[in-house]
This record gives C-alpha cells, structure tokens and sequence, in this order.
C-alpha cells in the first residue's frame, strides 16, 4: 500500500517536471494539505528549483494588483517566457472557507500562451501569503516556468512575507491609497522596489507620488537600488510597458555584484532559522508536553507572578524534568 | 473527508447575471469550501482553470438560454482531459426537461433551478465529492 503510494507520486513528480499541468496541480495540493508525501515531493522537486525569476505585487485590496499580473502575464507572454502566478486570497476566519477572486481578472488570451495559475487561500497566516505559497511556487519554478509572480492577500498591515518570498517587490497604491501614514505604517515602503500608482485615471496620482518621493528622501536607510516609481492604468493597459521595462532594469541591478545570490541567501538564511526555530519548539513541546500548562497559568496567576520570569522557570524546570538537562549546573 | 472541498465557479459564457451565482459561492465560502470565482468564462478557460486549481467540483450559472450549448462541451472537455473525478454542477433558469436532460445525457451531477434553499446545493455537493474519496 505505502510502496504503491511511493511509487505514484514519483510518477507524478516525472510528469511535473516534464511540464504535465495536471500532474504540477496535484503536486501542489498534495504540499498544500501537508500529505505525508509533501516533504519527499519537495525535496524531489528542490534541486531543479532556483532557475526563475520571481516577483511579488503586493498592495492594498482593490488597487488593481491581479488586474496588473494579468497585463504583465501577457508581456512575459510576449516575449517567450513562460509564467506561473500564484494568487493568495483570504480565508473566512470562521468557516475556514474562501471566495478566491483574482482569477476574474486573469485571462489567457491564446493556447500560445504558457501560462499556470494557481488560487490559494491565506488561511490563518498573517504574512499575506499562505502557508505553503513559497512550496507551490517552487514547485512551479522546478516544472520549468520561467517567471514566477506572487500575488499577495493585500490587506495593507502585515504584507511583509512578501519580501522573503521574491527577488522583486512591486508594491501597487491608487491615488485613493492618499494618507502616507498608512503606507509607511504597512512597511511597504521598507520593501518595494518598485512603486505603482494604479488608476492614475483617477486624479491624485500625482499627489501621491510626490508624498512617496519625500518618504523616500526622507528615509535614512542606505539603498544600494533606488525605487521607481510608475504611474499604470491597467485596466486599460496604460503604463504597461514602462512598468515591464522597470521591472527588468530592477533584475538587472539584482544581476550585477552577485545581488541577487545575496537576497536570496539571506531569504534562505531567514527561512531556515524559522523552520529549524519551529522544529525545536515542536520536538521540546514534545517532550514536556506532559507538564499541564494549565497548570502553570493557574500558579501565575494566584502569585500574581509575571509572565516573563514564569516561562523561564517552566522552561528549565521542564528541561531537568525531563532529564534533558542536568539537574545542577 | 478531513479537507476543504475546491470548487471552481463560473458565469457561463456572456451571461450577465450574477446575483445566484455570487450568493451560492458565499454560501460555499461559508459553509468551509474553497471557492475559485472565475467570473464571466467560456469552456475552454473553465476546464484550464479546474485542471490549474485541481477543483473537486466545477460549478456553472446560467441563466439567459447557453445552459444547452455549452454546459455538455464543458463536461466533455472535462473527461477529455482526464478529469473524471470532477463534478459538475449547474445552476439558473431553464425548462425542467433541459435540466433534466443535463443530468441524465450529458454528464451533469445535478442542476439547481431559481428557489433552491441553499443548504440543499450545499449538501448535494458534500454528497456527491464525499462519494468519491
Ligand atoms: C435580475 C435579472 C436580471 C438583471 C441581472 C443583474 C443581476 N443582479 O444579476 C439584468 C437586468 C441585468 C438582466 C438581464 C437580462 N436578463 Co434577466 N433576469 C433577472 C431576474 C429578474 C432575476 C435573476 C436573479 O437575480 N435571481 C435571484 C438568484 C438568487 O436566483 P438564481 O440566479 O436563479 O440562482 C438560484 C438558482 O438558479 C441556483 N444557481 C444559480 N447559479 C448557480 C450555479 C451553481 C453552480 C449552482 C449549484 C446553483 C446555481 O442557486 C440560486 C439559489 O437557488 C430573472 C427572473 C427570474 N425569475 O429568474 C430574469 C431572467 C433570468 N432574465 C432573462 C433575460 C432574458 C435577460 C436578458 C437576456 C434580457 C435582454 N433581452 O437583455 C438579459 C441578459 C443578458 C445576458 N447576456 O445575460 C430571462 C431568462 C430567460 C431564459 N433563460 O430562458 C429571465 C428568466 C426573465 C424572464 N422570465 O424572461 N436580468
Ligand atoms: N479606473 C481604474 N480601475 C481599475 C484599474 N485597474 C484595475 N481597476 C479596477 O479595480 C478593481 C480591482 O481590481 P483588481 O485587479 O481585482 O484588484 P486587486 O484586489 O488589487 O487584485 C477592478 O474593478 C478593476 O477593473 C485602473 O487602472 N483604473
Ligand atoms: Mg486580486
């Protein structure tokens, strides 16, 4: 039975990476349920990874960002490169159930066109992306797709996953987007490399430009890449190609001085401290799971002792317990 | 079945009318479905979109008289493609006997005419991908 399994998903493994779309799909559902498979399907799939270039559009709900993704598959399109896209959307925190929007604005106009899409539902994740959007992206990079867009939730608070995800960072802003606070507040102006004023249709597209070029003199960070900024109707395909050409010239400064290796070595580094920050905790947990943490609470409560101290001290406590560490240091 | 069921729904073709479908896909949302809205597609997109999102269920609203000619090419196309796992549901206005024809040549799990209480679509689609897993 196990060996049967074994057996299928090294076959759709084989057919992903000869490009097979049905076989990539499943892949991706197998990584996004956590299928006990997923983490031999990934370390399969990692070493034909890393050959892509990948982009993240971030910004507010509504600003026009799958709008944007849909002009910008058709430039990557036009120019022989093949795309996949992954649109993350939020999930309803009470069902856990999600109406997932961004393929509305998506379409692909001919057979030509070798383009994958994928919608996936944020979930109880923060970040803006969910939980296994970097997995799926990989995947689809491995598969041999030559760009790789990101799509985030675009709830404007915490979009930064976004950064540690992608090698350019397009942040999308309307002129309705107005307050610069609210911007500065979001962090976006910490990890755009590239702004985009979206309905520029609309008046205030200047305005808002302006503010984000003081923010920008203003900040005390040292840059090495000064962000653009380009004014878009994407509805109508205004401002496209200036927008396709930036984007580029923003790779080719990555391209130069081994930049790129260097993002992407400390978005690995990143990662990697978290998931070995997360194998720890869960094999400790595991460990002193048996210590009632109700326990504790109760015992913190009734001295009235600090929060801070009384995690120390289960801590080490739970650590001699468990003969982990040695009862006198 | 201990994961979300993905549907992928769809206005089919032209038709302009969006408040069934809109109402049915919050209904999915809430009821812990993962519900990819296409908008306004033709059978082609449709099929690219459920092969793309691996969709348990296609789901199709129509309600100004394409319900005949395009909902069997979606099914076909479905088969053809190696997706004889997804259901497909339709919904909107059409004389009885279309839907019942629908249903009995054509391949379509079931179709859900104007005033269907929306536990009952609910429970049909929990119904009908439950029996496959
Ligand atoms: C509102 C309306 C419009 C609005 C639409 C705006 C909107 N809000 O969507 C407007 C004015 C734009 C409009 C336009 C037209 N309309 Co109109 N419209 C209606 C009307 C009055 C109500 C539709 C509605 O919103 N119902 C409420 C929702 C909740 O019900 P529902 O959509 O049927 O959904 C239920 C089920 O069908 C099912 N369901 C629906 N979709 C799906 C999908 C799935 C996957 C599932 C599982 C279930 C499901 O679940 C829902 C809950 O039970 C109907 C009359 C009627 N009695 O249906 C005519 C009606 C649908 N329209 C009709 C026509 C002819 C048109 C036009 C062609 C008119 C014209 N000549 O221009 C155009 C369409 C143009 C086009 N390209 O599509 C006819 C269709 C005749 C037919 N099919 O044979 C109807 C029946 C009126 C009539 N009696 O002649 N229309
Ligand atoms: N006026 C105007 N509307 C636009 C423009 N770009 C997108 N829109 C509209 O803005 C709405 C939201 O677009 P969407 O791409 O879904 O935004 P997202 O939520 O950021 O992905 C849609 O109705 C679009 O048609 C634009 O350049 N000008
Ligand atoms: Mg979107």
């Amino acid at each position: 039975m196990k060996i049967e399994k074994k057996e299928l998903v090294d076959e759709l493994i084989e057919r992903s990476l000869k490009g097979e779309k049905l076989s990539i799909s499943r892949l991706i559902s197998m990584v996004e349920r956590s299928d006990e498979y997923a983490p031999y399907i990934m370390e399969k799939i990692s070493p034909h990874a890393g050959k892509a270039y990948y982009i993240g559009v971030t910004g507010p709900p509504g600003a026009g960002k799958s709008t944007t993704v849909d002009r910008l598959i058709s430039m990557f399109c036009k120019n022989n490169l093949s795309v996949g896209v992954i649109a993350v959307d939020p999930s309803s925190p009470f069902s856990g159930g999600s109406l997932l929007g961004d393929r509305v604005r998506m379409n692909v106009k001919s057979e030509k066109m070798d383009v994958f899409i994928r919608s996936m539902s944020s979930g109880r994740v923060m970040g803006g992306l969910a939980r296994t959007s970097k997995e799926a992206a990989r995947i689809l990079d491995a598969c041999g797709k030559q760009i790789i867009i990101i799509e985030t939730v675009g709830v404007g608070q915490s979009e930064l996953d976004i950064a540690e995800a992608t090698d350019t960072v397009v942040v999308i802003l309307t002129p309705e987007s107005g307050d610069s606070i609210q911007i500065m507040k979001a962090g976006l102006m910490e990890i755009a490399d590239i702004f985009v004023i979206n309905k520029a249709d609309r008046p205030g597209a200047e305005d808002i430009s302006t503010s984000i070029r003081g923010m920008l003199k203003r900040s005390l960070r040292k840059r090495d890449w000064d962000p653009q900024i380009f004014m878009t109707s994407a509805s109508i395909s205004k401002g496209i190609d200036e927008l396709y050409a930036g984007i580029w010239s923003h790779y080719d400064h990555l391209d130069e001085n081994s930049r790129l290796e260097q993002r992407r070595k400390r978005q690995l580094r990143q990662e990697l401290h978290t998931r070995i920050e997360n194998e720890f905790a869960k094999i400790l947990w595991d460990m002193v799971h048996k210590k009632d943490i109700e326990q504790v609470v109760n015992d913190a409560w009734l001295r009235r002792a600090d929060p801070q101290n009384t995690a120390q001290q289960f801590v080490w406590s739970s650590l001699r317990d468990s003969g982990l560490w040695p009862q006198k240091q | 079945m201990d994961r979300k069921i993905k549907v992928v729904m769809a206005k089919l073709g032209l038709d302009i009318h969006w408040r069934g479908v809109y109402l049915v896909s919050q209904f999915m949302k809430e009821a812990g479905m993962d519900v990819v809205y296409l908008g306004n597609k033709f059978p082609t997109e449709i099929v690219e979109a459920a092969i793309e999102e691996d969709a348990d269920v296609v789901g199709l609203s129509s309600l100004s008289g394409n319900h005949l000619a395009l909902g069997p090419i979606v099914v076909d196309m479905l088969r053809e493609k190696g997706l004889d796992r997804v259901k497909v549901f339709m919904g909107g206005v059409m004389p009885p006997d279309h839907a019942k024809r629908l249903e009995k040549e054509y391949g379509v799990q079931k179709v859900f005419l104007p005033d269907t209480p929306m536990q009952e679509i609910i429970d049909g689609i929990n119904a009908a991908v439950n029996n496959t897993h």
